[in-house]
């Protein structure tokens, strides 16, 4: 295959939007190794790489793309996973259009090169070819416990045990994954072909996990640390409590947070019936706020067979979702009312939901965050016939951890409160990232925190040695 | 795995199960509770505990069979495990944050409504091994429903009432409670009612109005029990609380129970569905009108 426009990407498959818009298989088909070589042409080998600088855990990108282009995908692999123990997940979920691809100089005068379908690729072929990251020879003798599962807890174990670390995972849930797995939906992301196989490479490094362990409750961080022998504990126990409007009718029967609505979708798989988590579907479903959650909300309902809607109140140009996400839902027939915020959910004479209220909003001045304010037009109200609503306006951090460990400081949002660079926490030997320090924030986000604090914690064990 | 060391029928529908689950045994206190999960397609069910031995590392579970995964459940055997069993969950029962003398001082009645007694056991045992007398009401609608009578009179004085005579006195908690006061002259300064939501609603009522504060004791819907999925929020006292992190406890006299009431409806139609999938293979057999069938 010849690209002869290295201006335009070599274009991905997809499933065609009605067909998707009725099954849970994923979206996105991604390249076969013909189509990824060609666009690995269009790379232009820059002397100074700004993709690699734009990258949270600076990732070596042409040096695997050159390996990609000469049809090595071992070498790729071997590449990549010096960097990141999660490839396949981040070759799909991360935002490369504000991170490495907004920093390729080919995206100047053209498509910046397709980075993150080139990892997906080299990721997928590993997994097929049974290719597996290496792990360490040398052990150092040393325990470390991590709290959770998720993208930082996963990146933070791997890390350490390719140094040699003898690594624990504590997760509260019955499966390993955390966001990965309750949160981002199978068609954006395959749990038991992806997620699961990058778990098990991550357990094939040494990393032991074990399940349906609450920290804080079933156990705590100086039990870990005085009584199991842990000489450093990484907390990754991610977002926490779901968030709500505070309007009349919240109480209503088929209002949902987004994350029990995906929480049985997904970790449940109440869309499969032979699972026995039951999901109480709506026929017509409106789901508030515009993240990447939002979406997912949204697109899983769709799936369930309900119109959906999306009720944001800023315009488009605000949507913090990433605009691949906002188009596959345009394309699948999900209706954006933006401009739009609830202000009452209305109930039947049973405690039902049977409407939303909103108001229409246009832009005031820009607010503390930069964008600008939404204020209510007056006079503007109308009704949305819905039998569902799902609020999808993030989380607050989950107090489990925080009040039952000694010593350990938390701000005003009751974020754990741990050093940007390190992770370091007020307590000497535990260090924290991911979404249970910055608040509700991206996969690959919380895998930079965990990949810098593997790295503090090696140095920390490293005194503790001498 | 979570192995099922001890299985009874407490009654024709209500199972204590004693579970290998030693990081549980290990920290729970009375007021917390576990969630259960049988198998891989199956559902997280919220369970009280009953009993803890933290030498053996085993947790005693009670619940009635009700839904399809609370029969299926009981459908274990010794020797049998649980696929996961996780916990302890929930905040201890405030008793455990107070000192013996504390309690001491304290004229506490427990009221207990079928099942809720279970939940009840391990904190009167928890004031028993402290010295502090209680008293425990324990009601049920008939005398085959009461349940745990004998092992709560080793660490408590107990009252028996069935709704229809068959055991006990005559009447429900709330008739026993008022007898105990006006007959028996007792005076309470705390009462702990749980059961049956609409028992704990009218039980909260009647310490109202007799100034006793009251703590009850929720059960919603739940999914992970840790404070990710917000199914089980609930109103107190004007402001929404999430049972499994803020409680299950909670100011009896500031629950919204008509609130929690309804909502404990959402998924009746589904877990109806359910068994009918279970029973019948099917969920639906025609007849209703709509389908042509």
């Amino acid at each position: 295959m010849i690209v002869e426009d290295k201006l335009k990407r070599v274009p991905v498959r997809e499933q065609e939007p009605a067909v998707r818009a009725k099954n849970f298989d994923e979206v996105c088909l991604g390249y076969n190794l013909e189509e990824a070589m060609a666009e690995a042409t269009r790379c232009l080998k820059c002397k100074n790489p700004q993709c690699q600088t734009g990258c949270p855990v600076g990732i070596d990108i042409p040096g695997f793309v050159k390996e990609v282009e000469a049809g090595n995908i071992k070498g790729a692999y071997d590449v990549i996973s010096r960097y990141s123990a999660l490839p396949a997940i981040c070759g799909r979920v991360c935002p490369q259009e504000t991170q490495c691809e907004a920093k390729c100089i080919r995206g100047i005068k053209g498509d910046a090169v397709s980075i993150g379908k080139l990892e997906r690729f080299t990721a997928d072929w590993a997994r097929e070819n049974g290719v597996k990251p290496q792990g360490a020879t040398e052990k150092k003798g040393q325990k470390v416990a991590v709290i959770g599962s998720g993208p930082s807890g996963l990146t933070c174990a791997g890390e350490l045990a390719k140094m040699g670390y003898d690594v624990t995972i504590f997760e509260a849930l019955h499966e390993a994954g955390g966001v990965l797995v309750y949160g981002i939906p199978e068609f954006r992301l395959p749990k038991d072909t992806v997620v699961k196989a990058e778990i098990e490479n991550v357990k094939s490094l040494g990393v032991k996990i074990e399940t349906n362990v609450i920290t804080g409750k079933s156990v705590t961080i100086d039990e870990l640390m005085k009584n199991e022998g842990y000489d450093a504990v990484f907390i990754g126990s991610g977002a926490g409590l779901p968030k709500f409007m505070g309007i009349p009718g919240e109480q209503a029967n088929g209002v949902f947070s987004a994350n029990e609505f995906l929480t049985r979708n997904n970790l449940m798989k109440a869309f499969r019936d032979d699972y026995d988590t039951p999901i109480f579907k709506g026929k017509k479903v409106a789901v508030v706020g515009g993240g990447n959650v939002a979406m997912d909300a949204a697109r899983t309902a769709l799936r369930l067979g309900a119109e959906t809607y999306i009720v944001y109140r800023r315009s488009e140009a605000e949507l913090p979702a990433r605009a691949e996400e906002v188009h596959h839902a345009k394309e699948e027939g999900i209706i954006f009312k933006l401009l739009c915020n609830p202000t009452e959910i209305l109930t039947d004479e049973n405690g039902w939901v049977c409407g939303i209220k909103c108001v229409e909003m246009e832009l005031g001045e820009p607010d503390a965050s930069g964008r600008r304010r939404p204020v209510v037009k007056a006079g503007s109200d109308f009704t949305i016939d819905v039998d569902t609503v799902i609020m999808a306006l993030g989380t607050s951090p989950n107090p489990l951890i925080t009040s039952t460990t000694e010593g350990l400081e938390s701000n005003s949002h009751k974020c754990i409160v741990a050093d940007e660079k390190t992770g370091q926490t007020s307590r000497e030997g535990v260090f924290a990232g991911g979404d249970a320090v910055t608040g509700a924030a991206t996969v690959i986000l919380a895998m930079q925190a965990g990949k810098q604090s593997a790295a503090a914690i090696d140095e920390y064990l490293k005194t503790k040695r001498a | 795995m979570y192995k099922i060391l001890k299985k009874e029928m407490l009654s024709d529908n209500i199972v204590l199960m004693d579970v290998l689950a030693p990081r549980v045994a290990g920290s729970c206190l009375p007021g917390q509770f576990v969630i259960v999960k049988c198998d891989e397609k199956g559902e997280r069910i919220p369970l009280t505990i009953c009993d803890y031995d933290r030498e053996k590392g085993t947790i005693t579970i009670v619940f009635q069979t009700i839904g399809a995964s609370t029969k299926l459940f009981a459908t274990y055997e010794e020797g049998d495990s649980f696929m996961d069993f996780v916990g302890p969950l929930g905040r201890a029962s405030e008793l455990c944050s107070l000192s013996d003398e504390e309690l001491k001082k304290k004229k506490i009645i427990f009221m207990a409504g079928g099942v809720g007694t279970a939940p009840v056991y391990p904190q009167a045992k928890y004031l028993h091994e402290r010295g502090v007398e209680c008293d425990v009401i324990i009601g049920a609608r008939n005398a085959s429903l009461i349940i745990l009578a004998e092992q709560m009179k080793k660490v408590a004085n107990v009252y028996i009432t069935t709704d229809d005579g068959t055991l006990g006195r005559h009447g429900n908690v709330n008739d026993c409670l008022k007898y105990l006061i006006s007959e028996e002259g007792k005076t309470y300064d705390l009462a702990v009612a749980i059961g049956p939501l609409i028992m704990m609603k009218f039980a909260a009522l009647l310490t109202k109005e007799l100034n006793i504060p009251t703590v009850v004791s929720m059960n919603p819907i739940m999914v992970d029990g840790t404070g990710m999925c917000g199914a089980c929020r609930i109103m107190v006292g004007g402001e929404v609380k999430f049972a499994c992190v803020d409680g299950p406890e909670f100011d009896g006299h500031l629950v919204d129970f008509d609130g929690a009431m309804m909502r404990q409806r959402l998924y009746k139609t589904e877990e109806g569905r359910a068994v009918l999938r279970e029973k019948e293979g099917s969920t639906h057999h025609g007849g209703c009108g709509n389908c042509g069938e």
